[in-house]
Order: C-alpha cells, then sequence, then structure tokens
C-alpha cells in the first residue's frame, strides 16, 4: 500500500497536467486519449474492488459501461441533460441489474463464476441488440453533451478531461477508504481464505454482493462519460471484448492495487492508440506485450514498480 | 448440570464409506471432553459437521437447548460455538494482529463499516493483542500470518479462536506438529482455559490428553467404543486392543501414557 499511497498523488497530477501540455505540443487529439485513458482507469479501478480485493473474477463487468452509456441517451432522449442526474439514473439501472446477477453469479465459484458473469454480460449485450428503438445493433447518436449545473462544460474536450479525472480522483480516494475500512478488511479476507473467515462467525455473501454491486455502479459512471466523450452509444461498450480487456488492465497494474489498475487502463489505452498509428496488426505487439508482463512481472506494472524502488511491504 | 452440547445419531458418508456412524454423545458445560482415535477414525469429520463446515447426513446436534443442525457456521460462531483446524487455516496476507483482529471485529459491531480505517480501530487491536498475549504470540503481532513458523501459526491458530469469544472450542489437533517447548507452553494454556470454558479436544499426545481431559471418547471407524473418565477409558480392554495397544507397541508413544 506504501507505493499506492505514494503513486496516486504523482500519477493524479501527472494526468491534470496533459491537456495544457497537449495543446502546447499542438496536438489537441492527445487530449481525447487522455480523457479515454481517463475512463477506462474509472473502469478498471471498478473492477478491481471485486476481482482484485475480492478474488470475484467477472467476465461482464463491461455491461455496465453499457448500462451508464445507455442512461446518457436515454435521459438525454427525454431532454434530461444534467449529468448528475444521468449518473445516478446509470448508478440505478446498474444496481439494478448487478443485484440480481450478482447474487446467482456468487453461488458460483472460481472458473463458473467468470463463465456465469460472461453469460450476463453477453445477456445485456442482446438485450440492447434486439431494443431498435435504441438503434438495436448499429446503436444511436447522441443528440447532445451532458450539462454540469446546466452549463455545457462536458462540450469541450478539456472540460470532459477534468471531469472524468475529478471523478476517478473521487474514486480512488472513496475506495482506497473502502478497501481499508472493516468491510474491505472483511471483503479481503474472503478472498484469502473464506473457510477462515466462516470459522470467526463471517458469512462472506453480504459482503461480496455490496462489492460487486458498488462496482457495477461505479463503472456505470465510467460508461456516462463514454458515451459524452463518443457522442454515440453502441451495444459495443459491452461486448466480451471489453470486459477482458478490462481484466488485462487491472491484471496487468497488479490486481488488489488501486493505483495498479489505473496505470493498466493507461498503459492498455496508451498501446491501443500508440501501436494502432504504427501498424494494423497493432493486437499482435499487445499481446507480445501482455505475455512479457506476465512472465516477468507477476504483480503487474506495480509489482514491476515495487522491485524497482525498495518500498515497504503491500498490504 | 446439565450438557452444553448434546449428539444424537449422527452420521456421515463419504460415498460408501460411514465416517460417522449412529454417533451419540453428550458434553457438559466446562468440562474438557476429549476425543481420541488413530488416524481416519472421523474426529475432524465430526469436528467438521459440529462446527457447520459439513452437513450431517442425519442425526441432531442440540447446542444451548437449540437444535443446531442445519444452522450455518457463522450462526454457530455466534452462539459461542468455534474451532480451530488441524490443517492451519489463516490469512497468510494479514498480520497476526489483524488475523486476531477479524475475529474480534466479527463480534464488535456492524461490519458494514465503509470508511474509518479498520486497522487503526484500538478497541479491536487492544483485544486482539490480549488474545495474542494468551497464546504467547505478542511478540509476533505485526508479522504476516504466511512468514510465522508452524509452531507459531498453531499459536495464531488458537488466539482466533479464542478471539471469536467461544462457550464452547472445538479443538482439532492443537498440538500437531508443534516443538516440545511450544507444546508444553499450549498444554498449559488449555489447562487454563479449561477452567473457564467448554473443551472439545482432538489430540494425539496422550500425556496431553490424560493431563487434561475429564472425559475421554475413543472413535475407531466413525463408532464410539468408549466413552467415559480417563482412567477407566484407559483401562477398557477395546480401547487397549482397538487403541491405545497399537501405541504400546510403540516405545516412544506408550511411554507417553
Ligand atoms: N471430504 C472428504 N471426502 C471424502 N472422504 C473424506 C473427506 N474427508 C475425510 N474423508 C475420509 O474420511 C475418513 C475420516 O477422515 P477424518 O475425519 O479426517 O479422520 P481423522 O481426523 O480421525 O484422522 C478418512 O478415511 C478420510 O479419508
Ligand atoms: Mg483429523
Amino acid at each position: 500500500m506504501s507505493i499506492a499511497k505514494g503513486a496516486a498523488p504523482l500519477v493524479i497530477l501527472g494526468l491534470t497536467l496533459l491537456p495544457p501540455l497537449a495543446s502546447a505540443a499542438g496536438d489537441p487529439f492527445l487530449t481525447v486519449i487522455a480523457t479515454r485513458m481517463v475512463i477506462f482507469a474509472l473502469a478498471a479501478l471498478s473492477l478491481d474492488l471485486i476481482l482484485g480485493f475480492g478474488a470475484m473474477v467477472s467476465f461482464g463487468h463491461a455491461a455496465y459501461l453499457g448500462i451508464g452509456a445507455y442512461a446518457v441517451a436515454v435521459l438525454g432522449g427525454m431532454g434530461v441533460t444534467d449529468l448528475g442526474l444521468q449518473m445516478l439514473a446509470a448508478a440505478l439501472a446498474a444496481t439494478l441489474f448487478a443485484l440480481p446477477t450478482g447474487a446467482i453469479s456468487l453461488r458460483t465459484r472460481g472458473v463458473y463464476f467468470i463463465m456465469i458473469t460472461l453469460a450476463f454480460g453477453q445477456m445485456a449485450y442482446f438485450v440492447f441488440v434486439s431494443f431498435s428503438a435504441l438503434g438495436g445493433d448499429d446503436g444511436m447518436a447522441l443528440k447532445g453533451y451532458s450539462t454540469l449545473l446546466g452549463l455545457p462544460v462536458l462540450a469541450s474536450g478539456t472540460g470532459l478531461f477534468y471531469v472524468s479525472l475529478a471523478l476517478l480522483t473521487l474514486a480512488l480516494i472513496g475506495l482506497d477508504r473502502i478497501t481499508r475500512s472493516r468491510f474491505g478488511r472483511v471483503l479481503r479476507g474472503c478472498r484469502e481464505n473464506s473457510l477462515r473467515m466462516q470459522a470467526v462467525g463471517f458469512r462472506p455473501f453480504p459482503f461480496q454482493l455490496t462489492a460487486y454491486v458498488v462496482a457495477a455502479a461505479i463503472c456505470s459512471v465510467a460508461g456516462v462519460l463514454l458515451a459524452n466523450q463518443a457522442l454515440f452509444v453502441s451495444p459495443a461498450y459491452m461486448s466480451w471484448q471489453r470486459s477482458g480487456e478490462l481484466i488485462v488492465m487491472v491484471v496487468l497494474g497488479g490486481a488488489g492495487n488501486l493505483i495498479g489498475a489505473v496505470l493498466g487502463a493507461l498503459a492498455i489505452v496508451g498501446l491501443e492508440e500508440g501501436l494502432a498509428r504504427f501498424s494494423h496488426h497493432w493486437r499482435l505487439g499487445f499481446g507480445l506485450i501482455l505475455v512479457l508482463v506476465a512472465l516477468y512481472s507477476p504483480g503487474g506494472i506495480t509489482g514491476m514498480i515495487r522491485r524497482i524502488l525498495p518500498a515497504g511491504r503491500p498490504g | 448440570m446439565s450438557a452444553l452440547l448434546t449428539i444424537s445419531g449422527l452420521t456421515k458418508s463419504f460415498g460408501g464409506l460411514r465416517v460417522t456412524d449412529d454417533l451419540s454423545l453428550s458434553i457438559e458445560e466446562c468440562t474438557t471432553h476429549a476425543v481420541i482415535g488413530p488416524n481416519g477414525a472421523g474426529k475432524t469429520t465430526l469436528i467438521s459437521q459440529l462446527s457447520g463446515q459439513l452437513r450431517p447426513d442425519a442425526g441432531q446436534i442440540i447446542y444451548a437447548d437449540e437444535d443446531i443442525t442445519r444452522l450455518d457456521m457463522a450462526g454457530r460462531v455466534h452462539r459461542g460455538l468455534a474451532r480451530s483446524f488441524q490443517i492451519t487455516t489463516l490469512l497468510p496476507g494479514f498480520s497476526a494482529l489483524e488475523n486476531v483482529a477479524l475475529a474480534v471485529q466479527a463480534r464488535r459491531g456492524s461490519s458494514f463499516r465503509f470508511f474509518r480505517a479498520a486497522r487503526a480501530e484500538k478497541a479491536l487491536n487492544d483485544a486482539a493483542l490480549a488474545c495474542l498475549e494468551e497464546v504467547g504470540l505478542a511478540a509476533q503481532a505485526n508479522r504476516l500470518a504466511s512468514e510465522l513458523s508452524h509452531g507459531e501459526k498453531r499459536q495464531l491458530e488458537l488466539a482466533v479462536a479464542l478471539a471469536t469469544g467461544p462457550r464452547l472450542l472445538l479443538l482439532d489437533e492443537p498440538l500437531a506438529g508443534t516443538g516440545h517447548d511450544e507444546a508444553e507452553a499450549l498444554i498449559a494454556l488449555l489447562g487454563r482455559l479449561k477452567s473457564r470454558l467448554t473443551l472439545v479436544l482432538i489430540e494425539h499426545d496422550m500425556a496431553a490428553v490424560f493431563a487434561l481431559a475429564d472425559q475421554v471418547s475413543v472413535l475407531v471407524n466413525g463408532r464410539l467404543i468408549a466413552s467415559g473418565p480417563p482412567a477407566r477409558v484407559r483401562s477398557d480392554p477395546a480401547v487397549r486392543a482397538a487403541y491405545l495397544g497399537e501405541e504400546e507397541a510403540d516405545p516412544c508413544c506408550a511411554s507417553r501414557v
């Protein structure tokens, strides 16, 4: 945790400086990429709560990105453009989907949990594919950006970036507290040894389900932001490949380490965009890099940093 | 005196193997009841059914005048029925203190608290440290459970069980694998606990068993072949033939009986 403590403010500070640097470099597209990084960092962070701290490997987490994005489309279509209201609606919808599907998924363990969350994710995907009023398979363009206190803050690239960064920072601080709290300690304990936790009097299920729902709600906020960036929503937001990418971000960053999930997301989005500029076969290079990290750095990016810098014990 | 725990007709099979065979037993409050028997006799399986980890196929478990046969493990722990594990079951990435503090947390207030750092809760830490002191592990409080020696892990296992605030403690071979000095210290600790708790003790160390137990039951192939005060069980011909006799053939163990 010591590395997370030192690294988190540095990472956030570094991100804060990106838009001015981008405009100094005369490449506004860099801000677009940076925004994408921050939004996916928020999604990966939410997944880390259940995957890293709860050992619940959800392969359907992108469903909540989609639910958040469609919340913007539906509410925007009804003329409700306020970002706060849209985030609230997104979190509510995510909770409604996460409660029953999480409760069912948590009846299983290990590979079965991965499979069943994948199945629920695909279910959400196909529901939106068949929803013709929302554009079906093709998706739909949004009428406009969400507003903040009636102001079109998100209409500018920099505005969207800083709102996203503020939400990421909030989530980082909030999740840091949650994972150290009594609740978080029980969650981490169940990750390490469920039998031990039951033998001291805990029932893991309500703790795990609560974490599952909180992660879903946070991820839906990332979906709200993503819809604003693209001004477009489609079922592709919730594809299983997207869920897989989120897992890769968390694992690459070092599961169970919040700033690791952020760094993992930054690295993956950065690699995608960077490699895509060089070659259409970027996925190949991407795969190669992942294999190298898996082979040489079991703790992901944070594990690598920890080995380079002599730091305190994790935990 | 009324019985704190009453088991009747308890039966459990794994496939075709009957591991608990129509077992009935009654344990008085504030007594120490040792269960002995050869390896594979079904002692751990019995403890697992009493603690709620395993469901019996048939039979009934009455604890403090309540039928707990279908109650889950957490429910039993909250009623004061706790166990320790023969195979060390700890949270390896947590410090010794936090392993114990979690057990204290489980019975003190809600764990649905999301903001305050649990590790800084002094009341939990103080109670946990007291348990570590009781088992003689206070000096290792801040070391990770995974870094402790085997003997220290056994001590920690006991400290965690104590921290649940038990009324009846099920101890599955607490001395297994400990060195001579550690075993001596643990036996002394069990002697102190004996006066304030009800203990069900599974142990192979016969010296410890006969020093601590008020009652001894002998389990062979899932069946009780004898139960009663130590002196009577020790002289029971069936027991000598089935169990203790084997050990007398072994000079090392015989000397400890
Ligand atoms: N989960 C299980 N599945 C199948 N067989 C088991 C299981 N647990 C224990 N057994 C078998 O039940 C018998 C009793 O085991 P156990 O209760 O561990 O004995 P003890 O603690 O007296 O050495 C052994 O033959 C063991 O192999
Ligand atoms: Mg055993």
